[in-house]
């Protein structure tokens, strides 16, 4: 099925050599960093994970999401999502990809990651979240691929197969879980020791996953004739409706409990994020503008969800929703909770984080990554739908 | 009293090298003889049984490495802490870099409100206000950081509590600095190397990359010398090391005579610093 990858229009190699583009440029900055060291970005001892880890924690996030189309499909016998669950599977693999390249750039020892192996330490989150990321990678590959396969020869997948889309599934909910438990075991980060960090993972995750899905389908209706029907499509903005409002609701009780409890180590952090935080006479706030623009975002694409019109008759409104349902969250995600969490750090002291030009590259090129890998496996699928078509 | 401690302190140190596990200086238990006193197993066993990678059955008392800080003496003469400090950073080729970003530190001054953000500084006493605190690693008990990692970069050495770091295993993740709630890890962010002042040969430097944080002078203990902040501190009783489980050493006896204080201990790490105010 490889060969589908090889034949495309002007517009497919366009944007493959446009990623590649940027893939290059991210290789060229990762190979300074890789000389120099990770003094390259814009972390520091207070603020000691940056872009790359908060990249990392979002797109879990959109791999997790993609179980939003297998569950409905294959426990539920929803028939309308048979044709765009393949899509929740391979984005799920693009982004498992992502992650362990953003993993692997934000090691000060890249060549001795397989340490991790070597040195199994059941009492690290790490241990765990390497095993269920590899393990979600695996399954995706392994479902997607055999389940296409059988798609183009006419013929049911495999029985043996189903065990493991079943399998898929916790898994999808343990990368997110496990990568909350990163955070939310740690004494002494305040904004991190929540019980509410996993299922408000969850929630961003089953909103961003289908959001992307959506916008992809979207495109891919334009430049490549496939239609994954409006049912589906309607199906998935009443999913992402549903877990962004999850996620609104969860935002807010963690806002009700810092200010209400009115314990500082509560509500610093919050304070940090929406209002910035005044220290020594300094106002430190760096992030406010993001924070605001992903609540208005937020709540302008949850607007526009309720507005049937937008949802259903135009997909220009139901593309810019879901684009701004993503960016809210890659906002709330992939920047704030991240960089939040070291604000104040244990001594009490602020330092600001803005990552650099080169740490930009790499975290460009890492996307690009993504979106290569995607682009390649969603032209197979697409390839073989359109041959089961002829 | 000074011989006791000095005694002890080689013990411990022969116990740290048990854990690293280098034969050769072994020789220092067998000198010592000391090693029963506690009624442990010969030193010499343990380091046989470690060096064959054998777990070695600590005994319910074991050896718990702590320290108490008088602040009273500190803020008498400022100038221990800074001595403490240049005679750590010398001891462990610590570089000195002269931006914030960057920074590596092992122990260092903050004023108290930073060192005990937890406790209130409202109308703090003038003295405790302008003194500056000594800040490090407080070797918990239960230290998040060894839980945090995955590779066992940094683990808690069973013979002395001592919560140190093995430079060439850690992956440089930051995990363990996340964990920290003391914030006593520093990141490697460059090659320390050409930020080092001046190089001691008795201490490797570390490369990019790594995590590092005090060690509790592991490696002057098993020596049999105090560790390099006690040293420069010596004869004012500012810093006071030593075994924390035995009833008869220097530091219970100061533990049990003062009132003393320990960083965010509501989190349940039992850091082995002790603070008189």
């Amino acid at each position: 099925m490889i060969e589908k990858t090889l034949k495309g229009k002007p517009a497919y190699w366009i944007w493959l050599a446009f990623l590649g583009m940027l893939m290059a440029v991210g290789a060229a900055c990762y190979a300074r960093q890789f000389l120099f060291g990770l003094g390259m970005t814009g972390m520091s001892r207070d603020v000691s994970w940056g872009l790359y880890i908060s990249q990392f924690t979002f797109l879990v996030g959109v791999a997790a999401g993609g179980v939003m189309l297998v569950l409905p499909y294959y426990i539920h016998d929803f028939k309308a999502f048979g044709k765009i669950t393949i899509l929740g599977e391979f984005l799920a693999i693009a982004a498992i990809a992502m992650c362990l390249l953003f993993i692997m750039a934000d090691l000060g020892q890249p060549l001795r990651a397989l340490n991790v192996v070597l040195h199994p330490t059941p009492s690290s989150m790490l241990f765990y979240d390497m095993i269920v990321l590899n393990g979600y990678l695996f399954l995706n590959i392994l479902c997607g691929w055999v389940i296409l396969t059988a798609e183009r020869k006419g013929v049911h997948p495999p029985k043996w197969i189903y065990f493991f889309v079943y399998l898929s599934i916790p898994f999808a909910v343990s990368i997110h879980t496990v990568t909350a438990m990163l955070y939310c075991g740690l004494p002494g980060r305040h904004f991190w020791l929540s019980a509410i960090i996993a299922p408000r993972f969850l929630a961003s995750a089953f909103a961003a996953g289908p959001a992307l899905i959506i916008i992809a389908s979207l495109i891919l209706k334009r430049v490549a004739g496939f239609d994954a029907g409006k049912e589906a499509m309607n199906k998935l903005v009443t999913i992402i409706m549903y877990a962004a409002l999850l996620n609104t609701f969860f935002v807010l009780l963690e806002v009700f409990v810092g200010y209400y409890s009115n314990i500082p180590g509560h509500k610093h952090s919050i304070e940090y994020l929406f209002f910035g935080l005044e220290h020594h006479g300094h106002v430190y706030d760096n992030l406010v503008p993001f924070m605001w623009t992903s609540v208005v975002l937020n709540f302008g694409a949850l607007g526009l969800f309720a507005w049937p019109y937008a949802r259903k008759k135009n997909e220009f409104l139901l593309g810019l929703s879901c684009v701004m349902i993503f960016l809210a969250l890659w906002i709330d995600k992939g920047l704030g909770f991240v960089f939040a969490g070291f604000v104040p750090n244990p001594l009490d002291e602020i330092t600001e984080y803005i990552p650099t030009a080169n740490e930009l590259g790499i975290t460009i090129g890492i996307w690009a990554t993504g979106f290569f890998i995607l682009t390649l496996l969603y032209k197979i699928a697409i390839g073989v739908e359109h041959e089961m078509e002829q | 009293m000074d011989t006791q401690r000095r005694k002890f302190l080689k013990i411990a140190g022969v116990t740290a090298l048990a854990g690293i596990g280098a034969p050769a200086l072994v020789r220092l238990s067998s000198s010592t003889a000391l090693a029963s006193e506690h009624g442990a197993p010969p030193a010499a066993e343990h380091a046989a049984a470690a060096a064959h990678g054998a777990p070695v059955e600590t005994a319910p008392q074991g050896v718990r490495l702590g320290m108490v800080i008088d602040m009273r003496r500190i803020t008498e003469q400022p100038e221990l802490l800074d001595n403490a400090i240049a005679a750590c950073n010398a001891a462990h080729n610590i570089p000195q870099f002269d931006n914030r970003k960057s920074e590596v530190k092992w122990i260092w001054k903050a004023p108290f409100a930073n060192v005990f953000p937890g406790e209130s500084s409202y109308h703090l006493a003038k003295s405790v206000e302008k003194t500056d605190f000594a800040v490090l690693c407080n070797h918990c008990d239960d230290p998040p950081c060894v839980r945090a990692c995955p590779t066992q970069a940094t683990f808690k050495v069973k013979e002395n509590g001592i919560v140190a770091m093995d430079y060439h295993r850690c992956i440089g993740c930051r995990f363990c600095m996340a964990a920290c709630p003391y914030g006593a890890r520093s990141f490697n962010w460059e090659d320390p190397r050409p930020y080092i002042k001046k190089y001691n040969k008795d201490f490797p430097s570390r490369m990019r990359g790594v995590v590092e944080k005090c060690n509790f002078c592991g490696e002057r203990l098993a020596l049999g010398q105090e560790p390099a902040c006690v040293e420069a501190c010596q004869g004012t009783g500012a810093i006071v090391f030593g075994d924390l489980n035995d009833a008869q050493s220097e530091i219970r006896q100061v533990l049990d005579k003062e009132f003393t204080i320990q960083r965010n201990a509501s989190l349940g790490t039992k850091p082995s610093v002790f603070y008189i105010v």
